[in-house]
């Protein structure tokens, strides 16, 4: 880096509306000229580093329905500022969407989960995130809205390249909208990372799975893989495998291989394709049998 | 110039006012304005953690908190930490007594992170100090004689009945 640039914040309007209402008009008044700011961790320093650019500055957290978990027999209603310990701190979630709550702990460390959301998790769209290979095999589905009107997405349909999405100019994230539990079913994330913490995914692997009552029998399953792609990835072909097959250490490595196929990596500083590519089957392998588990319990 | 926001919060239980712009950052105003330096600019991008304050009870990284964010909220820094009969936290005496510190440039945040640790888990085991710990980095130790020093302080903090 360039020690004479400094790294500093261009000057912006800030405000905190206390209403989606509000914070809709104002998106549409500022179009691209508009950022949001939930937990910040993304958008702060990509402004610093001169990134992302705004004159205006929208705080969301100032409106309830963003910020608020509903639970109930129609499943989760995830307002889109709520901050990842949030997740993992409540029972209920945990051990509703626990592939959720695995990546709501490790998304950078506790400083950052006390304020990023899993919503600015999923519109950064990093192609490593986190949250969003979870999402996607817990079905989730995106709430948007816009002074016009609200609309539907599913996560697995939502980024469509590095940092892009299919958010419109004065479209936002509202919330997450995830099914009701289904029984004898469990879910996990896993990722491998260079260090113990506090770094991006060389891959990211989820899993959800629905086993029979006595558990030697996979009637349903969902596979997303992560940092493989410009995009996380659905393994649709793995996961499709796997019904109606039986529990077993052969089914597990050939999910892992079919797996596999989804992920088109690069090479980078954290790993080339040939381990990328290995560890996504073997991360496949392990986070199938840790959702085992949890479905069996 | 800019606009100033007024800006009215608490921090170590004391209320404070303040000027500052929309752009400046938690971290910004605490040094540069409050004179409240133990928070450190390790990276100013989230990453190191020695910017590590307390805010609502919940550890951040000041720097990617706008200062205009503490309206209303409850700071802690590392100034609060020892008693205003200036008594050292037990955090402190640990750090102090355990060298787990060469340059203290980590140390106020890992302090404040830990107070937080020690609260949310009184008694935690090796492995829960390491991963809680985890958004704060040190270049100098090597972390074990830190993560020591805050069983150490559990121990002695568990001593005290309040």
């Amino acid at each position: 880096m360039n020690l004479s640039e400094e790294v500093v914040l261009d000057d912006f309007r800030y405000a905190a509306p206390v209403s989606l209402q509000e914070a809709t008009a104002l998106l549409a008044e500022y179009g691209l000229r508009a950022r949001l700011l939930a937990g910040g961790t993304d958008i702060i320093v990509q402004m610093r580093e001169g990134r992302r650019s705004a004159d205006l500055v929208l705080d969301l957290k100032g409106i309830s329905e963003l910020m608020t978990i509903q639970m109930n027999a129609e499943g989760m209603r995830l307002g889109a500022g709520v901050p990842c310990y949030r997740l993992y701190d409540d029972p209920a979630v945990k051990t509703a969407y626990s592939a959720l709550t695995d990546a709501a702990q490790i998304i950078g460390g506790w400083q950052i989960q006390s304020r990023a959301s899993i919503g600015g998790n999923l519109c950064n769209a990093s192609p490593a995130a986190d949250s969003i290979p979870a999402l996607m095999v817990h079905d989730a589905v995106c709430e948007v809205v816009s002074h016009k009107g609200r609309r539907t997405v599913p996560v697995a349909q939502f980024c469509t390249a590095p940092s892009r999405t299919v958010l419109d100019t004065g479209e936002m994230l509202a919330a997450l909208l995830l099914p009701p539990v289904v029984p004898q079913s469990g879910a996990a994330y896993l990722r491998f990372i260079p260090r113990n913490e506090m770094d991006i995914a060389v891959v990211g692997a989820a899993a959800w799975v629905e086993l029979n009552a006595t558990g030697d029998t996979f009637v349903n399953a969902r596979i997303a893989l992560g940092a493989v792609a410009p995009t996380p990835r659905v393994a649709q072909k793995a996961a499709a495998w796997l019904r109606g097959q039986p529990v077993n250490d052969a089914t597990l490595a050939k999910a892992g291989e079919l797996a596999q196929e989804v992920a088109q990596p690069i090479d980078d500083m954290r790993g080339t394709i040939e381990y990328r590519k290995h560890l996504s089957g073997v991360l496949t392998k392990r986070v199938l049998e840790i959702a085992i588990k949890r479905a069996k319990q | 110039m800019a606009k100033k926001l007024h800006v009215t919060t608490t921090i170590n239980n004391e209320s404070v006012e303040f000027l500052c712009e929309a752009r400046h950052s938690l971290l910004e105003v605490l040094r540069d304005r409050l004179e409240l330096t133990g928070a450190k600019e390790g990276c100013n991008n989230g990453n190191c953690g020695a910017c590590t304050v307390l805010m609502n009870g919940l550890p951040v990284v000041s720097c990617l908190v706008l200062a205009v964010e503490a309206e209303g909220a409850e700071i802690e820094t590392v100034e609060g930490l020892a008693g205003h009969d200036h008594f050292l936290h037990p955090l402190q005496q640990c750090f102090l007594e355990g060298a787990a510190l060469q340059c203290g440039i980590c140390t106020p945040g890992f302090l404040v992170a830990a107070k937080a640790l020690l609260k949310k888990i009184p008694n935690p085991t090796e492995e829960q100090i390491r991963f809680n710990l985890s958004g704060n980095l040190c270049r100098c130790t090597g972390y074990d004689k830190i993560v020591r020093a805050v069983q150490a302080a559990a121990e002695q903090m568990k001593e005290t009945v309040s």
